[in-house]
């Protein structure tokens, strides 16, 4: 198979608005004709949709959870990256494509990126217009910070809860689609699988989750918006729903899956209490701003606080070591997420975590030096330029309160240690996957007809995610990409008409569905599905996660074949399927995790380098630096399914081209 | 939409609820100020010159039918939005804290209907004697003349002295051969000449003796002390949410209005049913 | 920081088949439960040691499992999202409770939340509110003016971002007495209301989107103040006094 990404002709600044200029287009009177399914409603399903219901297609949007606003979209903290350039720190278009091309680490395609920072500032001016209530500074005007990666401040945010405000304005734009009755809303509805005729996406088998009725929903083309794949792992700041069936079932039906190994290991998490952890809480990166990352500097020290002898506040200045101030003085505590991360691990693997649990892995996140900062300032700027050490302490407390106070609460209930008073203990979780269906400069999969948005496709991000950059992504394609190319492709539907749910293909698919959920239920095994789900995820997070070698990667991949076996096997899922069963929403997700997380394996396994997200432990420097190897892997790996045995799959390449930008090894020194 | 909306939607009623609310606050107090005056030593003639006014004058006429009807429609629109409320969920909770509320707040119904049962009796005892009660006493006052106590009926201008004996109630029949008597008193309260038919003085009806009277009755009067003091209490935490809870409804909420609203409003709950209280008590255990 | 111990529980939990079959409160005993854990983790403790016995799990909502999706619910010994304040379900912790404590868990109560099973309920009721108006009438072409053309005080900013912090969970409804919804729609409202974008059709949205409120059949507000309490975001009534203004404003004009 030929990877044919699509990417226009003509200098990289021109391609998006000459592609746009030539894109074929739907007449309104056209668009009533045609219907369009959505599978997702979080910021790319959410925009996609209401777009597209708003230029007068017939969409039906799906989601598993009781309504569309709960996507987790919901849960970003930080904020939403965007060229305005408001701040006057010469930031452009340019700039913010060279950033996350660079943070990527060189993986992902220039035209996707130059165009994501394009629309860049369509996203803000659209969300303002929804009425998003952005921070804002005393003059009216938006409020920005700085986010990891970057030496400008172009991050927009909604104090800690920027993705909840963008996803409620993509909901309420849906919402009113809905109320027109130009979408309709599929609640508690998750896709069980694409269904395709003649070769081209032509609608899904859905499952109500609530009567169990399994369902047959045509369309002329489906869009794939359901997020990324980061529950493989079990412990993730995902979502319990969070799940890759949709994007795996296109996968199973053809299209390509590409760069699965790509996981973003978020620096900032709250670390793992016990076995009973159902999932990982992530603190805002934007906390790095404000905060400084060390472990002690001597070994005792750690085993003493691990043990409960020694607290945080009582190690010296001197005996501490800020470690990424320390290797990377340029950039310091905002180094993007996969070096933070990596540096963590480094200083825990060498004996200097601080988390009294099982693997000791946790290091310590301190806000004291920022509380004097911030103090003596607004000390000043009150007037007071004598202020004792007590009136500086608690300005800067409460400065950190209103910049940070709900993560410091959030912080404070799970923890139940007060983060004003003490470091926060962090430790890197799985968080995003920059991998997922291969799709092209249009967004399309290799199948016709089935899109894929968000963080479900594989586009925008190369091995590494920057901060603030996953909302920008979401609502860019879905309304500002999507509603045209889609168009493009639809151009040539308008004499289709109706499509038929009675086809053979339908009721292929269909019993396809309906036989595997039979299976399961009768399967009478005698092991919960968690009981899988958790064993998948301790042989990823160990082999497939921060640091992968060849012999973990091959272990992983045997191990994962043989959990496969044993949960077809063993699997237990109680109730029946006419009826809202949680376990059977789970058995059949986690039967594609497996699957997925064996080709994640693979992945890891051929590309023989360092980058990103992806970190072979062989290919370092001295200075435990990742190692690129650009001559033999500066390509997409998108892998196409070859049945049931995954190890089958086989890999395509697509080049990657870099006209604009002068690769480079990444260097935040 | 509009139109229908202002009578029918939920918000609505609350701003009715809201309205006939303060209007009867403003009621209690006026109340308040006439029912006071039962406390000032032989303050009879006062107190029944207010009485007189309350229910002769033009504008508190007007005033108390808005009264009646404020009454009214706050308790028809409690009782809908109770219902309406009590249907919003058919099934209760297994168990229930109540923490996170006042007792008065989730209780309004309930203490406004002993309230709507109070007024009624109230209204029975008081205001439909003072209206429509043919037996309701006249004002008379005991005056020394001579050495001797005499009993004199009490005109509405003033030093109009009638004494009793020489009065016929209404509908009296005059004795055969006995001197008649001087005057007679027609329409309840008009002291009328008994030869020629000519309206001489009005008299003042007594609600100062009925009140007294209703306190101090030997076999009751405890009884309905303590169901008065009962009712204000009801009152009082009506009024303890009530209050503020009307400026909410209008949509009177800011951070710098309400907390003086809620301090007036609390100090309002507990001050009005207090002095209200506070009268039945002492003029029950005054000798 | 108290560390973390093992506790015994006793737990009566509402289980219903589904929408039109009866429920009723069972017991279950849960040992060694973590006070570490989340109330939720608690809950899937139960279901796989449920799973285990071949008996059928609680069906609860869940999603995000740090508070911000408004996905979980549950009345808890009494209320909303359980006995701490300001956070929801999944945050809640066990450290909350003692060892040999009895924990009341129980659904949503509320005729326009119909329970779908167990613990779950419908509560999509918030959705077609919204559709009826919790929205800006703008075309998603992002061609509309600068983003910072119309200055935005920021007191105006932020008071609409604490009502837009609504995650619509729910709790509102479910700890007012009255099941009444007017912190919600409130809270949605007013976000509109506050911003220069949104007040150009504040008429039309609140009347619409009351409307809708009262056609789904939630109770009146009397202002118990019990949803401002039980409000993991803290939605402040002054939302609901907002919008009582918004719609007198809205009925005379």
């Amino acid at each position: 198979m030929k990877l044919d990404s699509k990417i226009p002709e003509g200098p990289l600044k021109d391609k998006w608005t000459n592609h746009k200029d030539h894109l074929k287009l739907v007449a309104p009177n056209n668009r009533p004709k045609i219907d369009i399914i959505v599978v997702g409603t979080g910021l790319a399903g959410a925009s996609a949709a209401a777009s597209l219901g708003e230029m007068g297609y017939n969409v039906k949007a799906f989601c598993f959870q009781d309504s569309p606003r709960r996507a987790h979209s919901i849960a970003a903290q930080g904020g939403v990256n965007a060229a305005k350039n408001y701040q006057n720190d010469g930031d452009s278009v340019y700039r913010l494509f060279y950033d996350t091309i660079k943070g990527g680490d060189y993986r992902a395609r220039e035209a996707n990126v130059h165009r994501l920072a394009e629309v860049s500032g369509n996203i803000i001016d659209q969300c303002v217009a929804q009425g998003v209530p952005f921070a804002r500074e005393y003059g009216g005007m938006l409020d920005n910070r700085s986010f990891g990666g970057t030496q400008v401040q172009r991050t927009f945010y909604a104090a800690g809860q920027t993705g909840q405000q963008l996803l409620l304005g993509a909901y309420s734009a849906l919402s009113r689609q809905i109320g027109l009755g130009r979408v309709k809303m599929y609640n508690r509805h998750e896709m069980l699988d694409l269904v395709k005729v003649d070769g081209k996406a032509r609608g899904i088998i859905a499952r109500d989750l609530i009567t169990g009725e399994i369902q047959r929903h045509s369309a002329h083309a489906v869009v794939i918006a359901s997020g990324g794949y980061g529950n493989v792992y079990f412990l993730s700041t995902n979502a319990m729903g969070s799940n890759v069936t949709a994007g795996w079932k296109v996968h199973k039906q053809g299209a390509l899956f590409a760069n699965p190994c790509y996981v973003q290991i978020h620096p900032t998490c709250i670390p793992v209490h016990g076995t009973n952890q159902s999932k990982l809480t992530l603190m805002s990166e934007s906390l790095r701003n404000s905060g400084r990352i060390w472990v002690p500097k001597k070994k005792e020290d750690a085993e003493a606080i691990r043990a409960g002898k020694l607290k945080p506040t009582q190690i010296a200045e001197e005996d501490r070591d800020y470690y990424l101030e320390r290797r990377y003085p340029a950039f310091g505590n905002l180094v993007p997420r996969d070096v933070a991360s990596r540096a963590a691990k480094e200083r825990c693997d060498a004996g200097y975590g601080i988390e009294a649990n099982d693997t000791n892995e946790g290091v310590y996140l301190d806000f004291s030096t920022e509380i004097q900062n911030k103090g003596k300032q607004a000390a000043y700027a009150k007037g007071n330029h004598n202020p004792t050490a007590e009136e500086i302490t608690a300005l800067g407390k409460q400065w950190l309160e209103e910049k940070y106070g709900n993560l410091f609460t959030m912080y404070q209930k799970i923890t139940d240690e007060n983060p004003y008073e003490t470091p926060m203990k962090i430790y890197p979780a799985v968080h995003y996957t920059m991998g997922g269906v291969w799709v092209d400069y249009n967004l399309q999969s290799t199948i016709p007809g089935c899109f894929v948005a968000g963080e479900a496709n594989f586009s925008d991000h190369g091995a590494n995610r920057l901060g603030a950059s996953a909302l920008m992504q979401g609502l860019a394609d879905g309304y500002f990409v999507l509603p045209y190319t889609i168009s493009n492709y639809l151009a040539d539907e308008i004499r289709t008409g109706k499509i038929s749910t009675d086809s053979p293909e339908f009721l292929e698919a269909e019993a396809r569905v309906k036989d595997s959920i039979s299976k399961f239920l009768n399967n009478n095994g005698t092991k919960s599905v968690d009981y899988f789900h958790k064993k998948l995820g301790l042989i990823m997070w160990n082999k497939v996660g921060m640091g992968r070698n060849e012999a973990g990667l091959k272990e992983a991949i045997a191990e994962i074949a043989q959990l496969k076996e044993d949960f077809y096997k063993d699997v237990y899922v109680p109730g029946s399927a006419d009826e809202f069963n949680t376990e059977l929403e789970k058995v059949l997700r986690v039967a594609d995790f497996i699957e997925l997380g064996q080709l994640m394996a693979m992945d890891a396994l051929q590309r023989k380098e360092s980058c990103g997200g992806h970190f072979r432990e062989e290919y370092q420097d001295a200075e435990g630096e990742t190692l690129r190897d650009d001559e033999n892997f500066k390509f997409v790996g998108a892998w196409e399914y070859k049945g049931d045995d995954i190890s089958k799959e086989e890999l395509h390449k697509e080049e990657l081209k870099y006209e604009e930008i002068k690769i480079a090894a990444r260097n935040y020194k | 939409m509009a139109k229908s909306a202002l009578l029918k939607s939920s918000i609505a009623k609350k701003y009715w609820m809201a309205l006939t609310g303060l209007f009867l606050c403003l009621f209690l107090a006026g109340h308040l100020a006439g029912n006071l005056q039962l406390l000032v030593p032989n303050n009879a003639l006062n107190f029944n010159q207010y009485a007189l006014f309350m229910t002769s004058n033009p504008a508190v006429k007007l005033l108390s039918y808005l009264t009646y009807i404020s009454i009214l429609f706050h308790a028809i629109d409690g009782i809908l939005l109770t219902i309406q409320n009590k249907k919003a969920r058919p099934i209760g909770y297994a168990k229930t804290d109540g923490s996170s509320s006042s007792f008065a707040s989730r209780n309004m119904a309930v203490l406004g209907t002993i309230i709507l049962v109070f007024i009624a009796t109230h209204m029975v005892n008081f205001w439909a004697k003072m209206h429509f009660d043919k037996n309701m006493p006249l004002m008379t006052k005991t005056i020394e003349v001579q050495g001797n106590k005499q009993v004199f009926y009490v005109g509405t201008q003033v030093g109009q002295y009638f004494p009793v004996e020489q009065v016929a109630k209404e509908g009296e029949k005059l004795e055969q051969g006995m001197m008649p008597k001087q005057f007679v008193i027609k329409n309840k309260t008009e002291l009328h000449y008994s030869q020629a038919d000519v309206k001489t003085a009005d008299l003042y009806k007594d609600l100062y003796k009925i009140t007294l009277d209703f306190f101090k009755d030997a076999k009751y009067g405890l009884y309905f002390t303590i169901g008065y003091v009962l009712a204000m209490l009801a009152l009082a935490f009506h009024l303890w949410h009530g209050f503020q809870s009307a400026f909410q409804s209008l949509g009177a909420n800011s951070s710098k209005l309400t907390p003086a609203i809620k301090f007036f409003g609390k100090a309002f709950a507990i001050v009005v049913p207090l002095l209200f209280a506070i009268i039945p008590v002492i003029l029950h255990f005054k000798k | 920081m108290s560390a973390a111990k093992n506790i015994n529980i006793n737990l009566k939990i509402w289980r219903q088949k589904n929408a039109s079959s009866k429920g009723s409160m069972e017991t279950y005993k849960l040992d060694n439960v973590s006070t570490a854990s989340s109330f939720l983790e608690m809950l899937d403790q139960l279901n796989e040691q449920l799973i285990n016995e071949k008996k059928e799990p609680v069906a609860f909502d869940h999603d995000c499992r740090e508070g911000i999706c408004g996905m979980c619910s549950l009345y808890i010994n009494g209320r909303a999202h359980g006995p701490d304040t300001g956070i929801t379900t999944c945050q809640l912790h066990m450290r909350m409770f003692n060892d040999g404590d009895t924990i009341y868990i129980e659904p949503w109560r509320s005729k326009a939340f119909p329970v779908i099973k167990d613990l779950v309920v419908d509560r999509t009721a918030f959705d077609r509110i919204q559709q009826a108006g919790g929205f800006v009438s703008v075309n998603t072409s992002g061609n509309t003016i600068d983003a910072n053309s119309i200055p935005v005080p920021k007191d105006d900013a932020d008071k609409a971002f604490e009502a837009a912090a609504c995650i619509g969970c729910g709790a509102c409804v479910a700890t007012c007495k009255n099941g009444s919804a007017m912190l919600f729609v409130g809270a949605k409202v007013s976000q509109y209301a506050l911003l220069p974008q949104g007040k150009v059709e504040a008429t039309n949205r609140v009347l619409n989107m009351v409307r809708q409120m009262d056609e789904e059949g939630f109770g009146n507000c009397t202002n118990t103040g019990a949803c401002e309490i039980e409000c993991p975001k803290g939605i402040s009534l002054e939302n609901i006094a907002r919008m009582n203004r918004e719609f007198l404003k809205a009925s005379v004009k």
